[in-house]
């Protein structure tokens, strides 16, 4: 066992009332991979925060390579070399990558003399990690997984020795990920120390030496990666049993609820996000859309929720058209049966300074039953928020709370109650448990398979290729705007991803 | 990062940080008055005297305040919305064209409580129609609310000068007014009101339209908080996005806004114009319009923290006048120097105290943490 690179002794952070962090202990030893993992809120950020001085701690120490240290500021990790890949990168889009690399670490004021040591450094990590990318491509230019790299190559050459990665394969193609997953194996061959924050717990499984569990503020278990089980874990992270996979029977679809025909869809710059694309979905079935975020996901569901205006196509819902390239309207299409849970809650799903039960009737507001002339029903509303709340086992069960104070979980959960109450007969869904803790992922599914049995059709957007995978009947992928294949729901992960990756509609333009 | 600090019971929200920020503001502007050589007790003293020492100077204050109330609720309306309604001067300049149109039309043949309501219906039409012509343009044509309307507080101002040197002016009169109302066009004093609380006074232009404002306050929080109009103009407010996905029109959310905003500002002309001068006069509205934005602020948006929000203001008028006649080392000036003290710390500087104050009341009472906290933590 090699001497620990990071060890934290009775770590406490509270925030007012809230004890984020509680007598945290974890050994990190050096030249391992630790992935730490836990639900929204239980701690894993705080903690992570603290290590890399954005929070300090208010008892317990830290110990950098067997050292007191004391860390007050980002400086203070960067010098202890401790280096962070955030979540949301934190690069200036209009630089080269070579101009990000120096930020904060200029030097002189000319800048000719840092700009060849950065490109001689830059080599190097080049090729001792396999990091390879352009110094003097313009970082919007980049796709995502090059960008991530950046970000990777900004920490090491600061001289980090220690490498946090918060959430790193979010916005990663499967592909793009074993690519990462390879430089990290590469930077552990070299001793380097890498903490991975995942809430995948297939990641862990895959790269990690040792994996760590939070559960609501505490270190509840340390595994060594080789003798624990995705099972196990799933039950530390929760506290109870978790049903991973969902259980569902065979789909039966029948009439055509939802038909896209030749649907074109451009953005606010004239890019096309959508190009031709036409399928189907059929009362009884889930439609799974899978592909890496930015691939048009969003403005085909947009576009066909009435929000967004199309280039030209039709939409047909129950064979009657959706007036798409020009003045469709949601509260309309919401009467016509079309129920939409957007991808962004935050700002699109829901008023978050707003309290729950006015976030129940959002879209629904001028239905008669919430209404008396003018005037809001406000005894209605409340009265039919907390049977919602009580139906979707939403919590706090305070309907006057204000929404932004639930967690995403119970947030998605006030949507999704609100949609699929008004009983449906198509359902559209975008990233249905993005940021949602295993618990509510497994109770979504299960909402959503029921919407299926019930006879509705569901079509789902998803980053989550797993999500895609277990509640899908078929799965349609978009890549680059357009659909470049149909897959049924027992195609293998690789086939999935190499088509995301756009591999197969490249061959074929050869 | 976002703060980590507990969310605050509402009677700290809205009742302590405006007390301390307006503390604050008082204790600079007292620095000030030090500055000038004058003492700053002495010169608090003149001014609440001035407010309210005796029942004269409450009416005066009330006058004041009546004007601020209506402008108040007409930026806040605006605020719920989303938009920036800095046009409440040239809205009330215009209004005061309806209320004057009206009672010259109508004075001599019909009395007050007929006048009124039209005069009411003058002054709002003329304010909302005022307003919709930059809430069209940011509407259909995108062009930013806060600039259009700064501009058409200007032009608002040549139309009515136009209008004050020519076609409302009495032939052969010198002073750039219309001719005075006749009974029918003045609304009642209230000064008998003043009177029931046994003080005397002997003359105020404190009269009716401070009920009508009040009135306007309870009608604000009933459209915003309880009708159907007011949950698509708050959540446009907040959120755009949300409004597109509920299927709220923002331009219409937009338009009615902006004309509600408008109606509020234009009615603010009835206090000056029918309750005290009984005439229209050029530059009536004397910056009420402005001071609206800082009661808006003050109030945060609410009618319940508007009213008091403007009565404040009405008191650093009414005291601020008084203070200047007594201290003739504090001029005119200094006033306006305080006023703006009071909306540096009430509005601009309104979080300042914040960060400290949420984080005491983390510490004496945990309950109060908020769930918002924990929220943040999170993966």
């Amino acid at each position: 066992m090699s001497e620990a690179a990071i060890e934290l002794v009775g770590i406490n952070k509270s925030f007012g009332a809230v004890h984020a962090n509680r007598d945290i202990n974890l050994e990190i030893p050096r030249g391992t991979i630790h992935g730490i993992i836990g639900e929204n809120g239980a701690g894993k950020s705080t903690l992570m925060s603290i290590l890399y001085g954005f929070y300090q701690a208010d008892t317990g120490d830290i110990h950098v390579n067997g050292k007191s240290t004391a860390i007050n500021t980002p400086n203070d990790a960067i010098a202890a070399g401790i280096g962070m890949v955030h979540q949301h990168f934190m690069l200036v889009q209009n630089f080269t990558v070579l101009e990000n690399v120096i930020l904060g670490a200029e030097g002189e004021a000319l800048l000719n003399k840092s700009i060849a040591k950065a490109r001689a450094e830059l080599i190097r990590l080049e090729k001792e990690y396999g990091l390879e990318v352009n110094p003097n491509a313009i970082i919007e230019e980049l796709p995502v997984g090059l960008q991530q790299r950046v970000e990777i190559l900004k920490a090491l050459y600061r001289g980090a020795d220690i490498l946090i990665l918060d959430e790193p394969t979010g916005v990663l193609t499967p592909a793009e990920a074993d690519h990462l997953f390879r430089i990290l194996g590469q930077l552990k061959a070299e001793g380097k120390t890498v903490v991975l924050i995942t809430h995948k717990l297939r990641e862990i499984m895959a790269i990690t030496d040792n994996v760590s569990v939070m559960r609501q503020g505490q270190m509840v278990a340390t595994r060594k990666t080789s003798e624990t089980t995705v099972e196990e874990l799933a039950e530390l992270m929760v506290g109870r049993r978790v049903l991973l996979r969902v259980q569902k029977e065979e789909g039966k679809p029948s009439d055509f609820k939802l038909s896209v025909k030749n649907l074109t869809v451009k953005d606010q710059r004239g890019v096309t996000m959508v190009d031709n694309v036409s399928f189907d979905v059929r009362a009884g079935e889930i439609v799974g859309i899978a592909g890496v975020a930015g691939n048009g996901q969003s403005e085909l569901l947009e576009t066909i929720a009435g929000i967004r205006k199309a280039e030209a196509g039709t939409v047909l819902l129950d064979g009657r058209p959706i007036d798409v390239t020009g003045a469709a309207d949601p509260g309309e299409l919401r009467d016509r049966g079309l129920a939409h849970v957007p991808e962004d809650r935050h700002y699109v799903g829901l008023v978050l300074p707003f309290e729950e039960y006015e976030n129940s009737i959002l879209g629904y507001h001028d239905h008669a039953q919430y209404l008396k002339g003018p005037f809001l029903d406000i005894d209605a509303i409340r009265a039919d928020a907390r049977d919602k709340i009580e139906k979707y086992d939403i919590r706090p069960t305070n309907e006057r709370l204000k929404t932004a104070n639930f967690s995403g979980g119970n947030q998605q959960k006030i949507v999704l109650a609100r949609e699929m109450e008004k009983d449906p007969g198509v359902l559209i869904v975008g990233q249905p448990t993005r940021g949602v803790d295993v618990g509510a992922i497994e109770f979504i599914h299960k909402r959503l398979i029921a919407m299926r049995d019930g006879g509705k059709a569901v079509l789902l957007v998803s980053v989550e290729l797993d999500e895609i995978r277990s509640l899908s009947d078929r799965i349609l992928v978009m890549f680059d705007g357009r659909i470049v294949g149909e897959r049924d729901s027992e195609a293998s992960e690789g086939e999935l991803g190499l088509l995301m990756a756009g591999v197969e509609a490249q061959e074929a333009a050869e | 990062m976002s703060s980590p600090y507990a969310k605050l019971p509402a009677w700290a929200d809205y009742g302590l940080i405006p007390l301390i920020n307006l503390v604050v503001a008082f204790a600079v502007a007292g620095l000030v008055v030090l500055m000038v050589g004058e003492n700053p007790f002495r010169a608090a003293a003149i001014m609440v005297e001035g407010a309210f020492g005796s029942g004269r100077n409450i009416a005066y204050t009330l006058y004041y305040s009546t004007s601020f109330i209506f402008t108040g609720l007409a930026v806040a309306v605006a605020f719920h919305g989303g938009l920036f309604n800095i046009g409440g001067e040239g809205q009330a300049y215009v209004g005061g064209l309806g209320v004057a149109l009206v009672c010259l039309t109508f004075d001599s043949i019909l009395p007050w409580w007929l006048t009124f309501p039209l005069a009411i219906l003058g002054a709002a039409a003329l304010g909302a129609g005022w307003a919709f012509i930059p809430a069209y343009l940011q509407a259909r044509r995108g062009s930013h609310i806060v600039i259009t309307t700064i501009m058409f507080n200007f032009i608002a101002a040549s139309l009515m000068v136009y209008l004050l040197v020519g076609p409302l002016k009495p032939m052969g009169s010198m002073a750039p007014q219309t001719r005075t109302f006749l009974e029918g066009g003045q609304l009642p004093k209230l000064n008998w009101v003043m009177e029931l609380f046994g003080f005397t006074v002997r003359s105020s232009p404190f009269n009716l339209s401070f009920v009508l404002a009040l009135v306007c306050a309870f009608l604000v929080w009933l459209v915003i908080w309880r009708t159907r109009l007011g949950y698509e103009i708050r959540t446009q407010g907040h959120s755009p996005k949300a409004a597109r996905y509920a299927g709220i029109g923002e331009a219409r959310i937009v338009i009615i806004t902006m004309m509600i905003s408008g109606a509020l500002a234009g009615m603010m002309a009835l206090n000056p114009v029918m309750g005290d001068q009984a005439r229209l006069q050029l530059d009536f509205v004397t910056g009420a319009g402005f001071v609206g934005i800082a009661v808006a602020l003050m109030g945060r948006s609410h009618p319940a923290g508007i009213v008091p929000a403007a009565i404040l203001f009405g008191m650093l008028y009414q005291g601020g006048a008084e203070l200047a006649f007594e201290m003739p080392n504090i001029s005119r000036d200094m006033i306006v120097i305080i006023q703006g003290l009071v909306i540096l710390f009430a509005g601009a500087l309104e979080h300042m105290f914040r960060p400290s104050i949420q984080a005491l009341f983390a510490s004496i009472s945990p309950r109060s943490a908020g769930l918002a906290a924990a929220k943040r933590e999170g993966a």
